[in-house]
């Protein structure tokens, strides 16, 4: 573990009626890791996130955010101590251009109780947000309406959102998904890259396992609500029981 | 203890009228998710040309007892013709569109039809009350009741009897339930849904002519009308719960005993009880008493 | 920004022009347009809800709100002077509305409309069978006052089209500031995904209270302005059909700009004069016809067939 603990979950558990969604989940993610979530579909992964991002309440269990306790708080509270995630399917404004998008959680991020009366398009701002359009190449688009965007700029105008604030425990719900294979490295190095700069901590969803292997230090492996296996990415994608039930068998 | 009789007594016609009225509302939001204003039209038209047949019927000297059956006639007609109007001249295009943008819709349905009806029938009140008068009366205990009263009262058990019956123990009415649950699923199971929608408002419209209709002989028809009616039924139907008919009896029992205990305890509380009751449901129960909500598509 | 400067300029420009317009109109022009402007102020915080898609049923509450504490203020309190019974309007409905939000705050579309309706019967069924308040009749408000005198009819009426003006003007000027801050903004936002709204941090139901406080004060201002200018005030301020009229001449303005709702409301007013001189039988039915044109045809209202043809030319 490099630094102290950013995130302890411990016991966690949710269930929808008889479906486990979360089996008893003990976890502990240390300042500036790099974590990655892998599993097959339905194995608990986004119900993970969702639980700890506040858009679900756990039937048990504790999960804390640098020793505060977030079970039992909305989404916005939890937001607003610096957890912050993007979503699988891109949470946009449709009817608002990309840059608009982008300066309304700027402006979210905004400590201090009169944030909300200031000005939306200051100078400041707009700067601020082209400046980060740039960093995510989308910079061309940032007139268009965000529903009229090509699926991938919807995607990295999500993230961009979410890293907005400055936020200290980000989530990604797979934010390659949607974006040409060729193009899925120079997305995560943009992505990895700008918050590496901003000593994040990192816990990203993903279903590409060359994504996870050269991003991901360390690999959280997902299976029917709970944890298979956790540790060092070549460890947790070379054991027999992640081979079996969420990777594959590798090709000799 | 008269004063209990009278509530109930008074109550229990004024909730027959309520839910005659507000059962087609219902229907029609239930299925097509429309919240018809011009449903108040429905109604006055149903009275008016109601109360006109019945005035030339007696005028002529014909049978006093086939009156009735042109209270039904007048519903009928009123009903068919102008739910094919509505539906298929204006509500069909509207399929789709966002739910408030509709009810605007109908509103202003409603203000054409308001004046369409003075135009044709002018200002002045359109009395028909000999109907009310042929049944003779009953005595129960303290209470003198007027038959027409008490066919009133057996005409809405009819009509949510059947109602029941209907939707419940015929596949036709299967076929309405399943679309009043899930439309899109219908569809893809092969449900006609366009055509269940026109059914569905025809008979929506037919019955609130119908409650025009039979209780034309007992109040004044005049102008105004519809505007009166179509928030009395609003209120059953948000009290019942929208798109649910036996939530349309619940609501119209409830407005009905309350405001009969109101005009007879407390006459200045008559109509704030009403919307009072309203408020309170949407509040604590916003699907109404008798509702559910509707699951969200994630 | 162009378009700021160009809506500031043009407000400027419009307060000029009534102000002076106001000497020169004949009294039955005065009239229109001082019930007209009130009517647009209540409009323009419809257009603020209209934006995050919610639409009130019952803003006549306010609207009513602020009539009865005009009169009642002047009956019972012998408070006459214009500006401060405006204020009175104002705050009774402001204080009602930040009450009520709490509620108002947690519902959306059909349901939001529902329940602002249940609120504003409520209070119609309170007034109409009060009788101490005059029951269906109503009853008539004191002659204002300005600053402690009584003037003329003619000058207290130029005064009360003068203050009208510039409630009018203000109102506009002060939401087209709050549209253009980040509490402003969040109501689009709010239609388009209020999810994300949540999760940058942000409560969507403040937004909403927010909204329906100030589309409640601006209400309540506008309804003591009509009070006084009417004379009189009656249950009908509170009824369903009011409400009804005030969305009406909403979506016929259209949400684009915090000039639509006046220039929406001027054109019924316009039309319902002339009308009900000439055709009074078929006024409803032209409001009818006209609304479905709208919602058929120009779902923008009619500023948006006006930035249509600016932008043509």
């Amino acid at each position: 573990m490099t630094g102290s603990p950013v995130l302890e979950v411990r016991r966690l558990t949710k269930l929808f009626d008889q479906v486990v969604a979360a089996r008893d989940i003990d976890v502990t993610i240390a300042t500036e890791e790099v974590v990655s979530i892998i599993g097959a579909n339905g194995a608990g992964k986004t119900t993970f996130v969702n639980l700890v991002t506040g858009y679900t309440h756990p039937s048990g269990g504790s999960i804390r955010f640098r020793g505060q306790e977030l079970v039992g708080l909305p989404p916005r509270e939890i937001t607003r101590l610096g957890v912050c995630r993007s979503f699988q399917v891109p949470q946009v404004f449709s009817t608002m251009s990309v840059l608009e998008n982008l300066m309304i959680a700027h402006g979210l991020s905004d400590r201090g109780r009169g944030a909300g009366l200031s000005a939306l398009a200051s100078r400041d701002r707009v700067e601020a947000c082209a400046e980060l359009l740039s960093v995510y190449r989308i910079e061309a688009y940032r007139d268009r309406p965000a529903a009229l965007v090509p699926q991938g700029v919807r995607k990295l105008l999500d993230i961009a959102m979410a890293t907005a604030r400055e936020a200290t425990l980000l989530f990604l719900d797979e934010p390659t998904s949607g974006i040409a294979t060729e193009e899925k490295f120079a997305v995560m190095d943009i992505v990895m890259a700008a918050l590496a700069e901003r000593k994040a901590t990192v816990v990203f969803i993903e279903h590409d396992i060359d994504i996870v292997e050269r991003y991901g230090r360390r690999v959280l492996a997902f299976h029917e609500g709970g944890i298979l296996a956790d540790g060092p990415a070549a460890d947790v994608l070379g054991d027999a029981r992640v081979r079996e039930h969420v990777t594959g068998r590798r090709r000799a | 203890m008269a004063t209990l009789a009278f509530i109930v007594a008074d109550g229990v016609i004024y909730a027959s009228w309520l839910f005659i009225v507000a059962v087609g509302m219902t229907l029609v939001y239930g299925v097509m998710r429309i919240l018809n204003v011009a449903h108040g039209s429905l109604y006055a038209l149903g009275a008016y040309t109601a109360a006109t047949m019945v005035g030339v019927w007696f005028q002529r000297g014909y049978a006093p007892l086939g009156s009735f059956a042109l209270l039904l006639v007048a519903a009928l007609l009123v009903g068919v013709v102008m739910g094919l109007i509505l539906e298929l001249g204006l509500l069909q295009f509207l399929h789709g569109r966002d739910e408030v943008v509709v009810v605007l819709a109908t509103y202003a349905t409603f203000l054409i039809l308001e004046d369409v009806i003075q135009l044709i029938w002018g200002v002045e009140a359109r009395p028909a009350p000999q109907p009310y008068s042929l049944l003779g009366t009953t005595s129960v205990g303290p209470l003198l009741l007027n038959n027409y009263d008490l066919a009133l009262i057996a005409l809405a058990l009819l009509v949510g009897g059947v109602g029941w019956w209907a939707l419940t123990r015929t596949i036709a009415g299967k076929l309405l339930l399943a679309v009043i649950f899930d439309r899109e699923m219908a569809e893809a199971c092969g449900i006609n849904v366009r055509r269940v929608f026109l059914v569905t408002f025809l008979i929506g419209s037919v019955l609130g002519a119908l409650g025009g209709a039979s209780t034309a002989p007992m109040i004044s028809v005049s102008r105004g009308l519809g505007v009166d009616v179509i928030v009395l039924a609003f209120a059953v139907v948000v009290i019942g719960g929208l798109g649910s008919i036996p939530g349309a009896l619940l609501g119209a029992a409830v407005i009905g005993l309350s405001r009969a205990a109101a005009v007879h305890l407390l006459p200045q509380a008559e109509v704030f009880a009403i919307y009072l009751i309203m408020t309170l449901v949407l509040i604590v129960r916003p699907y109404g008493l008798l509702g559910h909500e509707r699951l969200r598509k994630v | 920004m162009p378009a700021r400067d160009r809506t500031g300029a043009a407000l400027a420009g419009a307060f000029v022009v009534f102000v002076a317009a106001g000497f020169f109109l004949p009294s039955w022009a005065v009239s229109l347009v001082i019930l007209s402007l009130a009517r647009g102020i209540v409009a323009l915080g419809l257009v603020v809800q209209f934006r995050s898609g919610l639409v009130s049923f019952g803003q006549a509450l306010f609207f009513a709100i602020g009539g009865y504490a005009v009169g009642l203020a002047g009956l019972k309190l012998r408070l006459t002077d214009m500006i401060v019974l405006t204020v009175i309007g104002v705050a009774a409905a402001t204080l009602l509305g930040a009450g009520l939000g709490f509620l108002m705050r947690r519902y959306r579309e059909i349901f939001f409309a529902m329940l602002s309706l249940g609120f504003s019967m409520l209070f119609y069924g309170l007034l109409v069978k009060t009788e101490t308040l005059g029951s269906t009749d109503g009853f008539n408000v004191p002659t204002p006052t300005i600053f402690g005198a009584r003037l003329s009819a003619l000058a207290t009426r130029t005064l009360l089209y003068d203050l009208t003006v510039a409630a009018a003007a203000g109102a506009a000027l002060g939401i087209h500031w709050y549209l253009g801050t980040i509490l402003g903004r969040l109501d689009t936002a709010l239609r388009d995904n209020e999810v994300r709204v949540e999760y940058l941090g942000y409560a969507p139901g403040r937004v909403i209270h927010v909204q329906y406080v100030l589309g409640a004060a601006l209400a309540g201002g506008a309804g003591a302005l009509t009070a006084m200018a009417v004379g009189h005030i009656d249950p009908s301020m509170a009824y369903w059909t009011t409400s009804g009229e005030l969305v009406f001449v909403t979506i016929l303005s259209g949400t684009g700009s915090v000039l639509a709702p006046f220039l929406g409301s001027l054109v019924f007013g316009l039309l319902q004069t002339y009308a009900l001189q000439y055709a009074p039988s078929v006024w409803q039915m032209i409001l009818g016809v006209a609304l479905l044109a709208i919602i058929l045809r120009l779902p923008g209202g009619l500023w948006s067939a006006l930035e249509r043809n600016r932008a043509r030319a």
